[in-house]
């Protein structure tokens, strides 16, 4: 019994030993610059006395930010994940215009630009002395290298769709491009202005999906596969005093209970775009973080097969679909964090149309509509789910109120690669949801073959005259008309659009609060 | 001995070839379209057609599975299609987090597990035996992701004596990785251990009832020797099992750990590279795994022959 009592005291003592052998060397390390990742701000504070705001420390300059998902490359050219832009755009490469904080189109690589009367034409002006990281001038050529590998016939660019109406690219003079239209695109500058547009150096373009080269205010140091990716700002930059930090590193954490965790513990200074709202209550309660909630591009809709021998090819029954939504309990599933749409299109936008009213929650029109569509007593469908939370959360309610009015529906819970083929590609499916997250994507009720099934002429014709139109004024009219022809038609249920709940140290000032477009934009960010 | 290993590694070889047609089988009936991964919502028939051709993708079943058997012979295990990096570096990569995890928490399971089980045998029906059992029972109910969520909250939150997660690597620090390990390698070892200590006292047990025991016993040998060189020995070969088995599975199989502490390993990498439907990555990975998994069996069915010469010999 004695032997016992001392080889479980041996091992005790081992133990102790090890623990502070373990936990010794850390304060011995804090010197070298790497300590940082291991003991960032507020867990520097003293071992034995946590304290829950940290000493006054001079301002800093760097900034650890969370991911929830992490990019494969970092070239938006090769990859369509959001991920790439989020850290890319702005900070790495930037693009002829570009957007700003809310959703306007301002100077990027470009100085100014000016566009011919009937919109076929755009001269831009660019910036001179930009160099890339590598030391490399910028100059026309690279610009039109960039578009041109977009419009390629052979181009493998995820984006590809969104310039097809360009025709070609014209080095004026070394500061001086020309690019002729095919046909007016009101939202080219726009478009011109996005990650997917980012203007590369044809020398390091091969490379720039593991080593990426730009002409932003930040330059690629080193990637931690599966960890971090770190940035530092870029000594070759135009204007190297308007940025604040001198290292930016980007850490991937999918888990959100550890999202929050890393926060708490002061390993992550921000999570631009936390995804867990029903975990935000936690972070509110603690004082040295600030949650803002803005607005995304990201509209919520439950996708509606409308094809040929669907129910849902009848307009009775969709229109029966939208009164049976009740939009503010979708909106409570959210934890409160979403805002009510009508329509496909972002709230945040000037030329939205509240059209909510359209078809009002009335569950016995809704029953009416069905009964007068001859399924009074409803019918069994099927909703495909991608992997995603607010899907998972909306789904359970769609399924209790489309219930309501006779449509069983079932939950497949698929993976994002098999929605995308099964779903989106081959469209087989009776309703999905989905937040579709590009920029102006009404566009995508004017096409062929889009998995929604919709075809409409009238859209189309309206869709056709507002691209062509270069008059503002004129174009937001049009635009509020397409959006009140598909909330009519009820082409899909509008559920709601997706908050940006952003996640910051209070002291962080300068962070993005709305996403216009994916970018975490760290030009103006700096500690007070 | 030799035939016996011979044997046992040409099993082994077969094995491998028949994994190696089911990955790829259940790769090629898995839907989705890596191609369609990577370029996403608004992928297009033209740069989905041109992209599935860059990817090697429009070719015959069986041109692309010969391709990728032979690059493995030759030990060339291509390039991640979303990554563009080398499937090698990856690997090494991750395995510089999880190679040590998984041998840490075993190693952790063992020194706590199998002192723990012996003991409980020795003092059977006393009160460190009941002790050990209550550890047992809760060690196997507990599942390891809430004992680290729980480590968490205490060790790291609380009294701010671990890293709640991540991995600074160990060329920048050394230390620092090993502090961040520490609290994974609890999680994940203690349910082990758990489990280790029941299997190590019930083959304990078995053990002590044989004559030899007895007659050991009898003719007056210390109960030291007993325990150690009698009773020990033949009960080692459940325990070398089991212990194998954790090992494989730690290398692959630590996914939610590695998520609840964020750590960078193989999991996670198979993980992600199924979500991306990242075909060259995860054939690569599982094959290896494989390999990994009858390397161990192999050392384990050595180990078997060198405790115990008797039987499996001319089994």
């Amino acid at each position: 019994m004695k032997r016992w009592l001392g080889i479980l005291l041996v091992a005790a003592v081992a133990v102790v030993i090890a623990v502070y052998y373990v936990t010794r060397p850390e304060k011995a390390m804090e010197t070298p610059q790497t300590a940082q990742t291991t003991a960032p701000a507020p867990a520097a504070a003293p071992a034995a006395t946590p304290a829950p705001t940290p000493p006054a420390k001079p301002a800093r300059d760097d900034v650890i930010i969370g991911l929830s998902l992490e990019p494969p490359v970092l070239d938006s050219s090769l990859n369509a994940a959001a991920a790439i832009r989020e850290i890319t755009y702005q900070n790495i490469y930037e693009s002829l215009t570009r957007i700003d904080r809310n959703g306007n189109i301002v100077p990027g690589l470009a100085e100014s630009w000016t566009v011919s009367p009937d919109g076929k034409e755009y001269v831009f002006k660019l910036r001179t002395g930009v160099k890339y990281h590598d030391g490399e001038a910028f100059d026309a050529s690279d610009v039109k290298f960039s578009i041109d590998r977009l419009i390629a016939p052979d181009s493998k660019v995820p984006a590809k769709n969104l310039y097809r109406s360009i025709d070609s690219v014209e080095v004026v003079d070394p500061a001086t491009v020309k690019i002729t239209m095919k046909n007016p695109d009101a939202f080219i500058l726009f478009n011109l202005g996005v990650a997917d547009a980012a203007l590369v150096d044809p020398k390091s373009s091969p490379t720039n999906g593991t080593n990426p080269v730009g002409t932003g205010p930040f330059k690629f140091v080193e990637r931690k596969e599966g960890e971090s990716i770190t940035l530092a700002k870029a000594e070759t930059y135009r204007d190297p005093s308007s940025i604040k930090l001198n290292k930016v590193v980007f850490k991937f954490i999918k888990d959100p209970s550890a999202q929050i965790n890393a926060l708490l513990a002061g390993d992550v200074d921000t999570f631009p775009g936390f995804q867990a709202p029903e975990l935000v209550g936690r972070l509110k309660a603690d004082e040295r973080f600030e949650v803002v909630v803005g607005s995304t591009q990201g509209e919520t809709i439950l996708s509606t097969n409308n094809g040929e021998g669907k129910p849902m090819a009848k307009l009775q029954v969709r229109q029966a679909i939208a009164h049976a939504i009740n939009r503010d309990e979708l909106i409570a599933a959210e934890s409160g964090f979403a805002l009510p749409i009508g329509t496909h299109f972002s709230p945040a936008d000037p030329a939205y149309v509240d059209l909510t009213g359209t078809y009002p929650f009335d569950l016995a029109k809704a029953k009416e509509l069905m009964k007068a569509a001859g399924y009074e007593n409803g019918f069994e469908a099927t909703l495909k789910l991608p992997p995603v939370g607010y899907a998972k959360r909306a789904g359970e309610v769609m399924v209790s109120q489309l219930g309501k009015i006779g449509i069983k529906l079932s939950i497949v819970q698929l993976e994002w690669p098999q929605w995308l083929s099964e779903v989106f590609k081959e469209r087989n499916y009776d309703f999905t949801i989905v937040a579709h997250t590009e920029a102006y994507d009404i566009d995508r009720y004017a096409r062929d073959g889009y998995y929604w099934n919709y075809v409409s002429e009238e859209f189309r014709n309206v869709y056709k005259e507002m691209v062509a139109t270069v008059d503002p004024a004129k174009r937001a009219e049009l635009l509020k008309q397409l959006q009140t022809i598909i909330a009519k038609d009820a082409v899909n249920g509008y559920l709601f659009q997706l908050a940006k709940i952003g996640v910051w140290n209070k002291n962080l000032v300068g962070m993005w609060e709305n996403s216009p477009t994916p970018s975490i934009d760290l030009t103006q960010v700096y500690w007070k | 001995m030799l035939e016996f290993m011979l044997r046992r590694l040409f099993a082994a070889l077969f094995t491998l070839v028949a994994a190696s047609l089911v990955v790829f089988a259940v790769l090629e009936v898995l839907p989705g379209d890596p191609a369609l991964v990577m370029l996403g919502m608004e992928a297009q028939p033209d740069t989905l057609a041109a992209l599935r051709a860059e990817l090697g993708l429009d070719r015959p079943l069986w041109v692309r599975y010969f391709a990728w058997i032979g690059d493995m012979i030759t030990f060339d295990l291509g390039r991640s299609h979303a990554y563009k990096t080398d499937v090698a570096t990856m690997l090494v990569n991750r395995l510089q987090v999880t190679m040590p995890l998984a041998i840490m928490a075993v190693t952790f399971a063992v020194c706590l597990g199998l002192p723990l089980g012996i003991m409980a045998a020795a003092r059977h029906g006393k009160a460190g035996d009941y002790g050990v059992m209550m550890f047992s029972q809760a060690g196997i109910a507990v599942p390891n992701f809430w004992i680290g969520l729980l480590l968490v909250l205490v060790l790291s939150l609380g009294l701010r004596w671990f890293p709640a997660g991540g991995f600074p690597g160990w060329d920048r620090d050394f230390w620092g990785s090993l502090h961040a390990l520490a609290l994974p390698v609890i999680a994940l070892g203690l349910p082990e251990a758990a489990i280790l200590a029941r299997i190590a006292r019930s083959a304990m047990l078995d053990t002590m009832r044989e004559d030899y025991v007895r007659t050991a016993r009898a003719k007056g040998v210390a109960e030291r020797n007993v325990l150690f060189g009698h009773v020990l020995r033949n009960a080692l070969i459940p325990i070398v099992t089991i212990v194998g088995l954790f090992f494989a599975f730690q290398v692959g199989g630590a996914i939610i750990i590695e998520s609840v502490f964020y750590l960078p390993g193989l999991g996670q990498l198979i993980y992600q590279s199924i979500n991306n439907r990242d075909l060259v990555v995860i054939k690569d990975v599982v094959i290896l795994l494989t390999v990994f998994v009858l390397a161990i069996n192999l050392a384990i069915d050595a180990i078997y022959a060198l405790i115990d010469p008797r039987p499996k010999i001319k089994a």
